[in-house]
């Protein structure tokens, strides 16, 4: 059988491409329709067109706490695992060989493990009675015992554990370009450890740096699991709010207009990264 | 060419590697305590809730069921990837920068956005709740993962070597079963993996569409906390964790954990 050299690619695409759309696309979309529509009490899901959902969340103070609760523990998360990410994968780049492997399997081991596991670990620490709590007490630190299970502080803490890896490969993988004798030349021109860091290894791990939390963030905000376990009923985040409206409350239509508020969200607060960086990247360049 | 670390640079990496081990440490510490309460063991070790957990055959279930849907949907992932990646390797085409992107863009979807549309989706067509429709889920979840290292692969295959054999007289599935596919393999093998540990480990997604017929082992622990954090259910995390160490030695022996997670080249020779 002779096939039409043009259409080959998309033969052999098309498997894959008839399992997205039927499984990806519809589903998506459907999520988007019912966003719209009714929901009442009694009488379940209304298929009328309708923002009521949309001016609810946008005008509902408890929403809005919501929302500016979760952007703000992906800030925070985002930027403490650019610190502590970029910093060891600096480190590790420079140990030599029987330690950086061991080292580099101890970072990215965990990804292995399921997030559920790595957060009870977290919430096993947290409780009052846990080790933190303790050796805080035992130093003097603090008076009383601390609880930090079903504190911003906690879900801060335990999400920066389960996303720093991702932020230790991406720059990991841009230290791996870099041309080693970049750093010689500047120590041998007379340049400090610090600017060296500052002035040459920083400029070219910068895509890293960026793709790192550019990947944080967004995983950041729209994480399940870590805030459930360790934020409790009490400090909802947009996932888990959708999640409760969805299995438990059963109003999809709010549910699903808040998975697509926060997928709008997450999209133009990292569109909006992606631009700045390209902006500061041209004036450095240019 | 080899940099040494500075004293700050040491303490702040034993920092890091305390805080990335310690609640990793924590839950295999509290698995062996003999009390019926969460506790560091304390006056001796005990396999009490080891024990436990085969008594309770909810956990022991779900740990086959979640391996099965790994080896299954890891495999239906490999094999809507391996013609997508031959296409997209081999061959130049307007719109094949969009079709990548596109076939990678459930990395970009939160999964949480992803099982409310799978829930909804399938309790429209009277899918929920099914085997089906969980296979089906998760091989649209893991098939970013496989894609990416089967094409990482398939596009560092010498094209020349394809049309000798074909000028040779070969045909075209001579071509595949036996030049490029053979070629492919470390990225095969490699994409199978990261798919199935992604599969094996999703809560967020399943906890939507699983029923109490198709509950995964992340999604069982998942319910277990949110009702009580009890030793047992430490005991079984622990378990996990011991059989990740297991994986983490092995992968890193054999396909290198820098291919599976940073992507590097799946052609080169491991260095060191």
């Amino acid at each position: 059988m002779i096939v039409d050299p043009r259409a080959r690619p998309w033969l052999l695409s098309a498997p894959a491409l008839v399992l997205y759309a039927t499984f990806l696309i519809v589903p998506l979309f459907m999520v988007f329709l019912i966003s719209f529509f009714d929901f009442q009490f009694y009488g379940g899901i209304q298929r009328v067109f309708t923002l009521k959902n949309y001016v609810e969340i946008l005008t509902d103070g408890y929403y809005y706490e919501i929302y500016a609760r979760t952007f703000g523990v992906a800030a925070a998360v985002t930027l403490i695992c650019l610190v502590l990410g970029s910093t060891e994968a600096y480190v590790l780049s420079r140990m030599s060989n029987p330690w950086k492997g061991l080292f580099l399997m101890v970072v990215l081991g965990p990804l292995l493990i399921s997030v559920v596991v790595r957060t009870l670990g977290w919430a096993l620490l947290f409780g009052s009675t846990g080790l933190i709590s303790q050796a805080l007490m035992a130093l003097g630190l603090v008076s009383g015992p601390v609880n930090l299970m079903y504190s911003n502080l906690g879900v801060t803490i335990a999400l920066t554990h389960v996303l720093v890896p991702f932020m230790v490969i991406a720059v990991w993988a841009s230290l791996q370009r870099i041309n080693p004798s970049s750093e010689a030349a500047a120590l041998s021109l007379g340049a400090s450890q610090f600017t060296v860091v500052r002035r040459v290894i920083v400029p070219q791990i910068m895509p890293g740096i960026a793709s790192g939390s550019i990947i944080v963030f967004a995983l950041a905000a729209s994480a399940f699991a870590t805030p459930e376990i360790i934020g409790g009923r009490r400090l909802k985040t947009v996932a888990t709010a959708a999640y409760d409206e969805f299995l438990n409350t059963l109003n999809w239509p709010l549910g699903a207009a808040l998975a697509v508020l926060l997928l709008v969200a997450t999209m133009i607060v990292l569109l909006a990264a992606n631009r700045l960086i390209e902006r500061r990247y041209s004036a450095v360049y240019n | 060419m080899n940099y040494r670390n500075g004293p700050w640079g040491l303490i702040f990496h034993t920092l890091f590697i305390a805080f990335i081990l310690a609640p990793i440490v924590m839950v295999c510490a509290v698995a062996f305590t003999s009390q019926g309460f969460i506790s560091l063991p304390s006056g001796g070790l005990s396999l009490r809730w080891f024990r436990a957990i085969l008594d309770n055959p909810r956990f022991i279930d779900a740990f086959w069921f979640s391996l099965g849907l790994g080896l299954l949907s890891a495999s239906l992932a490999i094999l809507f990837s391996v013609p997508s990646a031959m296409a997209l390797a081999r061959h130049r085409f307007p719109g094949r920068e969009a079709l990548v992107a596109f076939f990678l863009s459930p990395l970009m979807i939160p999964h949480v956005v992803l099982g409310l549309a799978f829930l909804r989706f399938f309790s429209g067509i009277g899918l929920a709740g099914t085997y089906f429709g969980l296979v089906v889920a998760h091989v649209i979840i893991v098939m970013p993962y496989a894609l990416r290292l089967v094409l990482t692969s398939a596009t560092g295959i010498d094209p020349t070597l394809g049309r000798a054999a074909l000028s040779l007289g070969a045909s075209n599935w001579a071509v595949f079963r036996r030049i490029v596919l053979p070629l492919m393999l470390p990225g095969v093998v490699s994409g199978w993996v990261i798919a199935f540990i992604t599969s094996f480990d999703e809560l967020t997604m399943s906890i939507f569409i699983a029923s109490p017929s198709t509950t995964t082992l992340p999604v069982r622990i998942f319910l277990q906390i949110a009702d009580t954090i009890d030793p047992l259910v430490t005991a079984v995390s622990a378990v996990l964790i011991y059989a990740a160490i297991i994986v983490i030695f092995i992968l890193d022996r054999t396909v290198g954990l820098e291919t599976l997670f940073v992507g590097k080249e799946v052609n080169d020779q491991k260095d060191g």
